[in-house]
């Protein structure tokens, strides 16, 4: 597979991702949107990694980019959480109080 | 020439401080008994106090790369870090303060602030893409749960959660335009990735990187298009937490956009710049234009506003849109210009935020229509506003005057007329909003005519922030020296 293919997988994968975050109102959903991204951007390591520079700098990096995915869902599911205990729900729009 | 790792260690005392003040109070916490104790507090302080003495020595130290090239120690890093420390400090005074914060358990609470320091500390000098994306998801991760630190309360929870969303969107858009700046020149060292691209490489990809990755760092400093998390979570988080978000963070997003563009995406003519830009992407327009939008957007919004967090949000967003001024200009006047602002807009914004805490202490309230009376109710903490708010306008003889006097006086040096005009004009729009709570206070009758009693320590604290926003308005020098001298972005 040629690292053209592997960018547009890629390319892809931030477009699906973007998407969901703009459509999705549940801030899970918007999460999930989150995580594609990152995995897009992992993809575009793994590929420039090999093709380009040929060491495994960008490797690693993916490495560092999926640690802290998971650092920042954890948190980000412990917020929500916290949010559906107060108001009963997680959906990005119905939190409203704040506003102005 | 990089050092090593150990070679590293001796001059990575500051962090290392910060570090192990970090490890203590989470001993603290697990064996301690008294959660509330004011123990947890005084130990960051110690931690932190420790911290900026350790930084304070290092600008004699010669500009160094540490880690094999990971952070940087230079004069602009070290100015950081001690600004940084500095707002954390007086932010652990504020939340001692605070009436929010009492009964909840207070270790956790220093922890995140000292990790967020932490991370301000890094993403100031770091100068590798990896070091740059986890110092930055280390400021971040810990401000979310800051500001949802009232677990019980709605509006906390809510700022908490509209943080995490927009933040993690913004870094991950961020890091699909650092996967980009690596497919193109292989590297993930930045001064390695400007020389790479120096030598002239596909405009539209490149232009497509530099947009991505001002997405992030357009976020930390809450700039217009990228502002839309800021006042919310201002005004849910709880004070301390807000007024440490619009100085510690901002200042430290305002350290690695300089850091990061103008080793990218412009080459300096010496570590002390004049810098050009070495990139066929014009980025210093497209700020110009985001800087004008940003200081449009946050004075015209801040005119309707009814709860003092948010007006003051709206006002730092604002803020943001002036330094933006002395970044687009390519000149170590303009940073130089930055670094002075930072400083005043440290003690005039912490300064407001903390009348804030004080007066919602005695009346529960954030609304600006609850000052009224505040002239004969607080003397001591309305006078006290009264002088951060004029400050902020940058009415002389404050010192937010002559912030602004050096930025306009650049400006026009470089002939960007329009963008002069622009802050001019704002500059008018944003004394409205400040005087009408300066008006509120002293010539509105109240509804309640009983005194707010503000303790003798927290006065202490007001005149020493009171005291530097008097101060640099007439005797400016010592500080604008400093500033000049941390003008050298370590060139390797």
């Amino acid at each position: 597979m040629g690292m053209d293919k592997l960018l547009v997988i890629g390319a892809a994968l931030f477009c699906c991702g973007l998407y969901t975050i703009l459509t999705r109102r549940n801030a899970v959903a918007v999460l999930m949107g989150v995580e594609l991204i990152l995995n897009a951007a992992n993809v575009n390591f793994v590929a420039f990694s090999h093709y380009v520079s040929r060491v495994i700098g960008g490797q690693i990096f993916a490495v560092f980019v999926i640690v802290l995915a998971a650092a920042e869902a954890a948190v980000a599911l412990a917020i929500f959480l916290r949010l559906y205990a107060t108001t009963g729900t997680v959906e990005v729009d119905t939190a409203d109080e704040l506003k102005g | 020439m990089p050092l090593g790792n150990l070679a590293s260690v001796s001059r990575f005392l500051p962090e290392l401080a910060v570090t192990a003040t970090i490890l203590l109070l989470v001993a603290v916490h697990v064996v301690g008994k008294n959660r509330q104790s004011s123990a947890s507090a005084l130990l960051s302080l110690a931690g932190v106090g420790a911290a900026l003495l350790l930084t304070a020595l290092q600008p004699s130290m010669p500009a160094v790369s540490l880690f094999e090239g990971m952070v940087a120690l230079d004069g602009f890093a070290v100015f950081f870090k001690a600004l940084t420390a500095l707002a954390t400090i007086v932010v652990i005074f504020m939340s001692m303060d605070s009436a929010e914060l009492s009964g909840k358990s207070q270790a956790e609470y220093y922890v995140f602030l000292l990790s967020v320091l932490l991370g301000m500390f890094l993403l100031s000098s770091a100068t590798d893409l990896v070091m740059l994306y986890l110092s930055l998801e280390l400021v971040s991760i810990p401000s979310y749960l800051l500001a949802g630190y009232l677990k019980g309360r709605k509006s906390s929870n809510e700022a908490s959660m509209k943080y995490v969303v927009y933040g993690a969107t913004a870094s991950g858009v961020m890091i699909y335009g650092f996967s980009l700046l690596y497919g193109l020149t292989g590297t993930t060292q930045i001064a390695e990735i400007g020389r790479a691209l120096a030598t002239g490489k596909a405009a539209l990809p490149l232009f497509l990187a530099a947009v991505m990755v001002a997405v992030g760092f357009g976020y930390k400093i809450a700039a217009v298009p990228f502002h839309m998390w800021s006042p919310d979570v201002y005004e849910g988080a709880p004070t301390p937490v807000t007024a440490f978000l619009s100085v510690g963070p901002k200042a430290a997003g305002f350290a690695v956009l300089v850091r990061f563009f103008y080793t990218v995406f412009a080459s300096p003519d010496g570590a002390g710049g004049p810098w050009t830009l070495s990139s066929p992407v014009d980025w210093t327009l497209l700020f110009a234009v985001l800087s004008a939008a940003t200081m449009t957007v946050g004075n015209l919004v801040a005119v309707n506003q009814k709860n003092v967090k948010r007006l003051l949000a709206y006002s730092s967003i604002a803020h943001a849109g002036y330094m933006l001024m002395g970044f687009v200009l390519l000149t170590p006047a303009g940073i130089q210009a930055i670094l002075f602002y930072l400083v005043v807009y440290l003690f005039m914004n912490l300064g407001a935020f903390y009348v804030v805490i004080l007066v919602a202490n005695g009346t529960r309230s954030e609304d600006i229509s609850d000052y009224a009376g505040l002239g004969s109710r607080a003397p001591f903490a309305a006078v006290s506003l009264a002088i951060f708010l004029f400050a902020l306008t940058g009415i002389p003889p404050f010192s937010g005057f002559i912030g602004k006097v050096y930025l306009f006086a650049e400006v026009i040096n470089r002939g960007v007329y329009w963008l002069a005009v622009v802050a001019a004009l704002n500059s008018v729009v944003s004394l409205y909003y400040y005087a009408r709570i300066v008006k509120v206070m002293f010539l509105e009758e109240p509804a309640e005519k009983a005194e707010l009693a503000v303790p003798a320590f927290p006065r202490a604290l007001l005149c020493l922030l009171a005291v530097p926003t008097l101060l640099l308005g007439v005797y400016w020098e010592p500080v604008i020296r400093v500033a000049a001298n941390s003008v050298r972005l370590l060139a390797f």
